[in-house]
């Protein structure tokens, strides 16, 4: 592993230890307006300052860090999940099981989710909790983007099942689950965690865009997206720069998920490699 | 009268102290040689809800009202006078109860069809009609009930005669957009200086310029300098200003007060401008409907006087001006703002923020607060949800107050932002909702043009709308009020009747008043002719006369 690789994975471990610590390293509750000091500059009551209302920016963003952090990997999973269930299925079944996947593949490649997003937020009931309300939003986002990683995954699996080592295993009586089991899935762990990682940063992204828009996260639950917000005039970057925390935090985040995701690929490229030999 | 109406993100509203407004006002210099042609840039802020111009009720639409469509007389919102538009003279007669107009000769809509005394009353019927809850109709039906009567003396002449005297008459009729009772294409043939090319939904308005608009410029030819005008259906504001700084937008209706300074720095010249107090009002009212799809024991809170009180009492209104205005904005003091120095009711004050007083008032009603929970008679969680538009930042602070304000008397509320068509949706049409957090457009001085607004029976009153009888004694009372000052030519008594009304409201809180905004705008130093104006549209009220300058080449 190399320098860059065990930074990446020491920025990702410190990022979680400090977002899952963050009831005891925050300075102050997130919510926790101290209106006689609104857009304080760090100092050390406040060590990135405060917001409009007087809260923190420091525990907001340690707090909107968990959500952002717990919630993506978690709709990430499930729209793997989706998408391995669709790719396995439509690559191994063929036929017209096959055409049909993909045609719902397609169907939903093409929805424009930030509408449907849209229209969910404004036909759910409303006294839900910020919580449930951002759940719900992850829910989503994770039930609409399968659609990329399921063709991926297809790809891999019918490229797996026309392979020299599989027809071998079937003239050799291997079927059913064990072929399944056995064969296909270590084949596929590649491409399927390869898929995982790439969509974690995706659904952050898809909640920043939605904070932009102010629909994502209510008041007064910080997350990355509503964060973000502040970065929407960028003039008063100059004159205020530590309102770029969020935005740096998330960018270092995503570099190094993506390192974190390339090196996970070659490890399991290198494993099949060693088990081929 | 012009009537009230929603608007989207920060409210933009009418203005005035009578005769200070003016002298707020610095916009771009007036003169120099009109340019002919172009494109006026500038944004909407929703999708317009109806393309009826007699049904707008929303600030999308009514821009959009305002820019196709023409009235008999218009209100110059410099001098807040009523001057001649499609009629080019009247007489007032029988102290107030008869008004002759004369209508303008060799007007035509944009299809060429004949503008004539025909589609006056063809329009005034349609406006009046109870089923279509027009909102100008609304106010024309509070000074005329059905005892309008509407003559035709020729083509060119149009009597309308009250049952009683009527105190501003003119004002029933400055925003009735006049439509064709004749044209093939219906509401689509317009009057104004504009009329509708393309609206690509989610995008943008496309209008293009009415070759057979009736004002003549220099030389006679014919307004508006403009060919075209593009409305940005734009939700944020933050690229909205962005995208003036860029010059792709040439005004800006209502900018947030913090970036006032910064613009005017980062642009090198003066180009938003503080107007002065308007007359917005950014409130919270409760959903009181009767049949609304809520739980019947938070209609029972929101039916209580005393639960509506103690929120009022609840609220640091001074921080919201603070915090989310920094200073340029007012506490409101009730349904009028403090610049309506003659309408406002002497001596009305805010609400005072005492929590213990709200506390009291809520023990008084059976409410129990339970480790930092309130709870009613019932046992049931005292919680509730608000929902208000998003895309902006002031509402969403402006919420997060509230919030916070509110755990401290251990009521727990949920902010739902909704895009403005959603809520519109839900306050207008199903009313499923709790309470609510928006701003009213009032666009007159006088308080008749709110009648929309606090008559019971009303499409825009807002917590109990359409009421057929009024749901309470002081909803009645109310309604008598209104009629009987909108009936009066006396303004003593027309004054005490509407110092009542605000007494009661300020008495029942039916809706909290947070605040009056200033009017704060931002104008291209390319675009000319503007005459920046507290009454709302701030703007481009005066769009047929307005035109842009080509842009100063860098050395």
């Amino acid at each position: 592993m190399s320098v860059v690789r065990v930074i990446c994975w020491l920025l990702l471990g410190l990022t979680v230890c400090a977002a899952v610590g963050a009831n005891w390293i925050a300075p102050a509750p997130y919510e926790k307006q101290f209106r006689d000091f609104p857009n304080a500059r760090p100092n050390g009551q406040f060590p990135l300052g405060t917001d409009e209302l007087g809260r923190d920016r420091l525990s907001r963003l340690l707090y909107g860090t968990r959500l952002s952090l717990l919630l993506a990997p978690a709709a990430a999973l499930l729209a793997t999940l989706i998408a391995a269930l669709a790719g396995i299925s439509a690559g191994m079944i063929g036929g017209r099981v096959e055409q049909l996947i993909l045609s719902a593949v397609d169907l939903v490649a093409s929805l424009p989710w930030l509408f449907l997003l849209i229209a969910v937020r404004a036909v759910l009931p409303l006294n839900v909790s910020a919580y449930t309300s951002v759940a719900v939003t992850f829910l989503l986002l994770g039930a609409l983007g399968w659609a990329g990683a399921a063709r991926v995954i297809r790809s891999a699996v019918v490229a797996v099942r026309e392979s020299g080592f599989l027809v071998q295993a079937r003239s050799m009586g291997v079927s059913g689950w064990r072929l399944f089991a056995v064969q296909l899935l270590p084949n596929l762990r590649g491409p399927v965690v390869a898929q995982f990682w790439l969509l974690i940063p995706l659904f952050i992204l898809a909640e920043a865009n939605l904070g932009v828009l102010g629909l994502g996260v209510s008041e007064p639950l910080p997350s990355w997206g509503n964060l973000l917000l502040d970065l929407v005039n960028h003039r008063e970057i100059a004159e205020a720069p530590w309102r770029l925390a969020p935005a740096a935090l998330l960018v270092t985040v995503l570099l190094s998920l993506q390192v974190v995701q390339n090196s996970g690929g070659k490890l399991v490229r290198n494993r099949k490699a060693v088990a081929e030999v | 009268m012009r009537f009230a109406r929603f608007v989207f993100g920060v409210a933009i509203v009418m203005v005035a102290a009578w005769g200070a407004a003016a002298a707020h006002v610095t916009a771009p210099a007036v003169g120099g040689e009109p340019v002919w042609g172009g494109e006026l840039r500038f944004a909407i802020h929703s999708e317009p809800k109806s393309w009826d111009p007699l049904l707008a009720a929303e600030d999308a639409s009514g821009a959009i009202r305002l820019l196709t469509h023409g009235a008999l007389v218009g209100m110059n919102r410099r001098t807040q006078k009523y001057e001649p538009q499609l009629a080019e003279s009247w007489k007032i007669l029988e102290n107030g109860r008869k008004i002759v107009f004369q209508l303008r000769a060799g007007v035509t809509f944009s299809d060429g069809t004949p503008f004539t005394s025909r589609d006056v009353i063809a329009t005034l019927k349609r406006a009046m009609n109870p089923s279509l809850h027009a909102p100008m109709g609304d106010s024309l039906i509070a000074a005329a009930g059905s005892g309008l009567v509407m003559e035709m003396p020729g083509v060119d002449r149009v009597s309308l005669t009250f049952p009683a005297p009527v105190a501003n008459p003119l004002g029933l009729l400055e925003s009735v957009p006049m439509l064709s009772s004749q044209s093939p294409l219906k509401d689509k043939a317009v009057l104004g200086p504009f009329e509708v090319a393309e609206y690509k939904a989610g995008a943008y308005v496309q209008l293009k310029r009415n070759p057979r608009y009736w004002r003549l410029g220099p030389g006679g030819r014919r307004l508006p300098y403009f060919d075209s005008v593009h409305l940005d259906i734009q939700t944020n504001r933050d690229i909205e200003l962005q995208r003036f700084r860029k010059g792709e937008f040439h005004l800006i209706e209502a900018i947030d007060s913090e970036s006032m300074a910064r613009i005017n720095a980062e642009m090198g010249s003066q180009v938003a401008f503080d107007l002065g107090p308007a007359f917005e009002n950014e409130m919270l009212w409760f959903n009181m409907k009767p049949d609304a799809p809520i739980a019947d024991y938070k209609k029972a809170w929101f039916q209580s006087r005393n639960f509506r009180r103690a929120i009022a009492e609840s609220i640091h209104l001074d921080d919201i001006v603070r915090l989310v205005y920094q200073g340029r904005a007012t506490a409101a003091a009730g349904i009028l703002s403090r610049a309506n120095q003659f309408w406002l009711k002497q001596g009305l004050e805010s609400h005072p923020f005492d929590v213990g007083l709200a506390k009291k008032r809520l023990t008084q009603d059976g409410f129990q607060n339970r480790d930092g929970t309130l709870t009613d008679r019932g046992g049931h969680v005292v919680e509730f949800s608000l929902v208000t538009s998003s895309g902006g930042k002031t509402r969403t602070r402006i919420a997060a107050i509230l919030q916070d304000d509110l755990a401290k008397i251990g009521i727990k509320l949920n902010i739902v932002p909704l895009d403005f068509p959603s809520l519109l949706e839900r306050i207008g049409r199903t009313a499923n909702y709790e309470t609510a957090l928006l701003g009213l457009v009032g666009e007159d001085i006088d308080p008749n043009g709110d009648s929309n607004v606090w008559l019971s029976h009303a499409a825009q009153h807002m917590w109990n709308p359409n009421q057929k009888q009024p749901a309470t004694a002081w909803e009645a009372e109310i309604d008598k009020l209104i009629a009987a000052q909108a009936g009066s030519a006396d303004q003593k008594k027309r004054k005490a009747a509407f110092d009542r009304v605000q007494q009661i409201i300020w008495e029942e809180v039916p809706v909290i008043h947070l605040v009056n905004r200033n009017a704060v705008v931002a104008v291209s130093p390319r675009l000319r002719n503007v005459q920046a104006a507290v009454m709302n549209p701030h703007l481009f009220w005066n769009v047929d006369s307005m035109y842009l300058v080509p842009a100063e080449k860098k050395p």
